[in-house]
């Protein structure tokens, strides 16, 4: 990706600090995520040390640093799936999946996230698969959801 | 009892009344005190952080960390209490089983200050060992050549965080990952030399741990301290000595240009003087092969050809890296020993504009203000200058400036980096920055926001200036310049209302067929807000080498002897002919240019060449290379066998500044004393000695000094700037000129009440635009400009017997804009070939946006790419500077 991919969305941004997060949004927006280039590009266009662009975008949940795979897997790590085992349900999805939380299998089909909660506790311990809940897991279950993807360097 | 500025107040500390500045906080007047409260996050150069949870004290029944706790008057402070002593203890007791090295197997020793607070709080370290954290500790990063971060003995503090982004504006550096793996660094995951770093060092001298730790370091037997021998910043260092070698350097905080502060090369760019290739015996070209020869040989040859070649067919290229009383003594001996003006030095290719235009406008060429000055003032106009690479330690107060809210302008064709730090950016097309200017000035004329009773009360040539502004509509300089008139209008603004205003330049103003041109710009500039003459404010034109400012008021220039005391004034030679003994010539001699090209038409028969490479540094450096080839006689006085040393006849071998004594003189007018920290290497001599000594064989007296001071004191009894510098007044903090006895204490601004000029009187200059003498066309479409490495000096010759150096930048690299990289189907890392209508390099291209569409820009440091064989040689009339800064030229990749 060259910068010039950037500069449309750059250029409707003044170059000032303060923009820095409103520019980390749009920039995600375009691309999904925010690759290492475009942290140079958006410190270089607000004049933002690269260290601080990545101290705020890390600081964030909502900015990734990797693409999102085509199925967005989201373990519920909320206080109802927590009691009844979402620690095992994303260790599981981890193991099957090949990756970490917040890292997306090498061919781009998963990535794999959690979230605070998602808001049906009653269903706990659950996740979602582009914002498809699947209630009542166990880790056999999320082993058959997701066929077995080959260990590899995640993207 | 309490003077109004500095107030006082009265508090008690454990049991004790003490006296203590309102502007103090808790910590600060302990540590006066003598009372030990344990710190880590703290740095006297930094703001409080607050951060370690260290110093806890009791003020007033209330616990509160004294690093950032001012003083108020009557209260009470304990650092004793048992709630601070548990408090205290808990805190350093986290820090420690945080760490994952414990007492018995850390190598810090006695080097970690968190070790001291544990033993000065009496804490069992072992009994704290089931604490500490099971993981191993993750790995040292040693991605950076002149030091390593081992975050397994972090203690997370911040200093270096803090350093990087309040004293170097660099901000490499951040805390990843916030939690409980938090270690330092720029990005997760990432390397050291992934982030910004720019290896100046600065957080490694602050790591109270050791966790960021110097590569290859040595204790030295003992310390010597002297002046860097890079750049015109000047800074104080002490040289590390082991046995004959230099093994360590650091700042010395006491010296007011550096305050402690070193760039990289200066903490890690000594290590050319021990490099196994340094020159160490005389060399005599036989058979066409140079040859190990004696001293004897050598000066007995170079005497003998010097005496055949006396007059206007010598000539001497001075060295601004020679000390003061080198480049007086050898002016001395060209003029009053060959009985010629023909000396000059590389200023001739950096600042001759502004010693040409500087003089004419304000009297004296040189920086008007002081370096620390800058960091006041309230608004920095930096044009033509890559401060941050270039003068990395003046950056250093540019950024302490915009630190302190004063603003700061950026005029370049590139985006240098110091226009992160800007207010306003202003990417003007090379070469039209009298345009540019001109049009600031015209808005400030135009919207009344200039000084008319300063300009009344100190300056003339007003209104025929005034005058020549008409020509500067927003429609002309728009075109022009390719800046947009609201942004020169803005600028324009920012410069004339926020005041004392410095302007800072360098080689982009002074490089150009129109140098003096763009330096009385300058001045004008200045003048027309009353800013010259205020601390802070003023001309700041940032000079290039150690010793550049010296070797121009040593008279190593064609035209004025030392002190610029013109050698066509028949009362100055008379002085200087009654103090030599001989006869000395009225007519000015040839500039660097002149010279070597005065060559081909058998003007010029021998040429003394000291301590410059003109191979690789001259402006169509091809023409300099055939005239040193084609020279009768040649002598070649260096450290290295440089590319320009291979045409000598003779070769002698000189010492570096860590081998002698004398003084070089920095941008700020500084005079300060370089010492011998090691004896000469192998038979190397100092230029002194060599010069002296050749004039000796020739018969010449006056030529018998004892030592530099002596050198010295002949200098201040005929240099009126220099008349009250001594060796041992300059001991301490040196002395800034113009010190005209020994009773003045030199000089921190320049023309606070009148202009060294006839009238005393400051002059401003009608200007008109003139276009760079070689523009793009069909058939070399883009611009050339030429541009510095922070990693490597002129034309390295010293930086890459660097290895670390070598590793930070290793190669030329052609910096273009993507879209002339996509026209060209180049991508970062390709091989370009760049041609103009003198010559060829190749060299790998980088694209990026800190080139503008259409131009591009190369260092000239690397001889297997040498940029200067591109470069046109056109020059200024007034000042003679070839044009390197702007070029024709055509690319191609090399497919």
């Amino acid at each position: 990706m060259e910068a010039t991919e950037l500069r449309p969305v750059l250029d409707t941004f003044e170059r000032r600090p303060d923009v820095l997060i409103s520019l980390l949004q749009a920039v995600q927006a375009r691309l999904g995520y925010l690759p290492p280039e475009a942290i140079d590009a958006v410190a270089r266009h607000a004049r933002v040390p690269r260290s601080r662009v990545y101290g705020v975008a890390s600081f964030y949940s909502q900015f990734r640093f990797n693409p999102v795979g085509r199925q967005r897997v989201a373990v519920c790590r909320g206080t109802a799936c927590h009691v009844s085992g979402a620690r095992l349900i994303l260790e599981e999805a981890e193991r099957t999946l090949g990756i970490h939380e917040g890292e997306t299998t090498a061919d781009r089909e998963y990535s794999l996230e959690t979230v605070a909660c998602i808001g049906c506790c009653g269903l706990s311990p659950c996740l979602s698969v582009n914002g498809e809940v699947s209630a009542k897991l166990t880790p056999k279950k999320v082993r058959k959801q997701f066929r077995t993807v080959k260990k590899g360097a995640p993207e | 009892m309490s003077d109004e500025r500095i107030r006082t107040v009265r508090v008690t500390l454990d049991g004790q009344t003490i006296e203590a500045a309102a502007s103090a906080t808790v910590l600060d007047v302990a540590l006066a005190n003598g009372v030990f409260i344990p710190h880590l996050c703290h740095h006297p150069d930094l703001r409080p952080a607050g951060a370690c949870r260290l110093c806890f004290v009791d003020v007033d029944g209330r616990m509160v960390t004294a690093c950032n706790a001012p003083v108020v008057e009557g209260a009470t402070i304990r650092t004793n209490t048992d709630a601070v002593k548990t408090t205290v203890r808990g805190a350093v007791e986290l820090l420690l089983v945080n760490h994952h090295r414990g007492a018995v197997d850390c190598e810090e020793g006695d080097a970690c200050e968190l070790r001291k607070i544990a033993r000065f709080i009496g804490i069992d370290e072992v009994r704290l060992a089931r604490f500490r954290r099971p993981e191993p500790a993750p790995p040292v990063d040693t991605s950076n050549p002149f030091f390593e971060y081992d975050p397994g003995i972090c203690v997370l503090c911040g200093i270096c965080v803090r350093t990087c982004d309040e004293v170097v504006g660099v901000s490499a550096i951040d805390f990843v990952r916030r939690g409980v793996h938090t270690t330092i660094g720029s990005a997760p995951g990432a390397k050291w030399m992934d982030s910004d770093c720019v290896s100046c060092g600065e957080c490694v001298v602050r790591c109270p741990t050791g966790s960021l730790s110097m590569r290859d370091s040595e204790v030295p037997e003992r310390e010597v301290r002297t002046t860097c021998t890079y750049c015109g910043c000047g800074c104080g260092i002490h040289l590390g000595v082991t046995g004959g070698r230099i093994v360590s350097a650091r700042g010395v905080r006491e010296n007011p240009s550096n305050e402690g502060r070193l760039c990289v090369k200066g903490r890690f760019g000594y290590g050319f003087v021990n490099a196994p290739d340094r020159l160490k015996k005389p060399l005599i070209r036989r058979d066409g092969v140079l040859v190990e020869a004696s001293w004897d040989e050598a000066l007995d040859l170079v005497a003998a050809k010097f005496t055949e070649h006396r007059g206007d067919a010598f000539a001497a290229i001075a060295s601004a890296k020679l000390t003061n009383e080198e480049n007086y003594v050898l002016q001395k001996f060209v003029r009053a020993v060959q009985g010629t003006n023909n000396v000059d030095h590389c200023a001739r290719l950096c600042h001759s504009p502004t010693v040409a235009g500087l003089v004419q406008s304000l009297g004296s060429g040189a920086m008007t203000g002081t370096t620390k000055d800058l960091g006041d003032s309230r608004c920095i106009l930096a044009i033509g200058t890559n401060t941050t690479a270039a003068h990395p330690i003046v950056a250093l107060q540019v950024v302490r400036a915009v630190h302190q809210g004063g603003k700061l302008i950026v005029i370049n064709p590139r985006e240098v980096d110091l226009a992160r730090h800007a207010d306003l950016v202003l990417r003007n097309r090379a070469g039209s920055d009298v345009a540019l200017l001109m049009g600031m000035m015209r808005v400030i004329v135009d919207e009344g926001l200039h000084d008319p009773a300063y300009i009344a009360a100190r300056c003339d040539g007003f209104d025929e200036f005034r005058e020549s502004l008409a020509r500067f509509d927003a429609a002309t300089v728009e075109e022009l310049t390719g800046v947009p008139f609201a942004q020169v209008a803005a600028a324009a603004r920012m410069y004339a209302t926020n005041g004392p205003a410095s302007i800072l330049y360098a080689m982009g103003i002074t490089q150009h067929t129109h140098g003096t041109d763009n330096v009385l710009a300058v001045s004008n500039l200045a003048l027309l807000t009353g800013n010259v003459g205020r601390t802070s404010g003023g001309v700041n034109p940032l000079r290039g080498q150690s010793n550049v400012q010296g070797a121009c008021d040593m008279g190593a220039l064609p035209n004025v002897f030392p002190g610029y005391q013109r050698v066509d004034r028949p009362e100055v030679r008379e002085k200087f002919e009654r103090a030599w003994g001989a006869r000395l010539d009225d007519m000015p001699g040839l500039t660097h240019l002149e010279i070597l090209g005065g060559v081909t038409g058998g003007r010029i028969r021998a040429i003394y060449l000291v301590g410059e490479n003109p191979a690789l540094s001259e402006a169509d450096a091809n023409h300099a290379r055939h005239a040193m080839e084609e020279v009768d006689f040649l002598v070649v006085q260096d450290i290295f066998l440089t590319e320009s040393a291979e045409y000598a006849d003779v070769v002698l071998p000189a010492a570096t500044f860590a081998e002698k004594d004398g003084t070089f003189t920095n941008t700020e007018r500084r005079v300060q004393r370089v010492r011998r920290a090691i004896d000469p290497v192998g038979d190397s001599r100092t230029d002194l000695w060599i010069t002296s000594e050749i004039a000796r064989r020739m018969g010449a007296a006056g030529f018998d000094h004892a030592s530099a001071a002596d050198v010295m004191d002949e200098i201040a009894s005929l240099t009126p700037i220099y008349g009250g510098v001594t060796h041992e007044r300059i001991e301490g903090s040196g002395i800034q000129w113009p010190c005209p006895d020994s009773s003045h204490a030199g000089t921190r601004t320049l023309h606070t009440e009148r202009f060294p000029t006839a009238s005393g009187r400051a002059r401003f200059f009608a200007l008109a635009y003139r276009a760079p003498d070689e523009e793009p066309d069909a058939e070399f479409p883009l611009v050339l400009t030429t541009e510095r490495s922070l990693y490597h000096y002129h034309t390295s010759t010293m930086t890459r017997r660097v290895p670390g150096l070598e590793q930070l930048r290793g190669e030329e690299l052609v910096e273009m804009h993507p879209r002339d990289a996509a026209a060209l189907r180049v991508s970062s890392g390709d091989q370009v070939r760049v041609t103009s209508r003198r010559g060829e390099v190749v060299a790998r291209a980088l694209v990026t946006e800190v080139s503008p569409p259409g131009t591009i820009s190369m260092t000239f440091h690397f001889h297997e790419a040498p940029t200067n064989v591109l470069t046109n040689a056109a020059f200024d009339p007034v000042a003679k500077i070839p044009e390197t800064k702007v070029c024709a030229v055509r690319v191609e990749a090399v497919r």
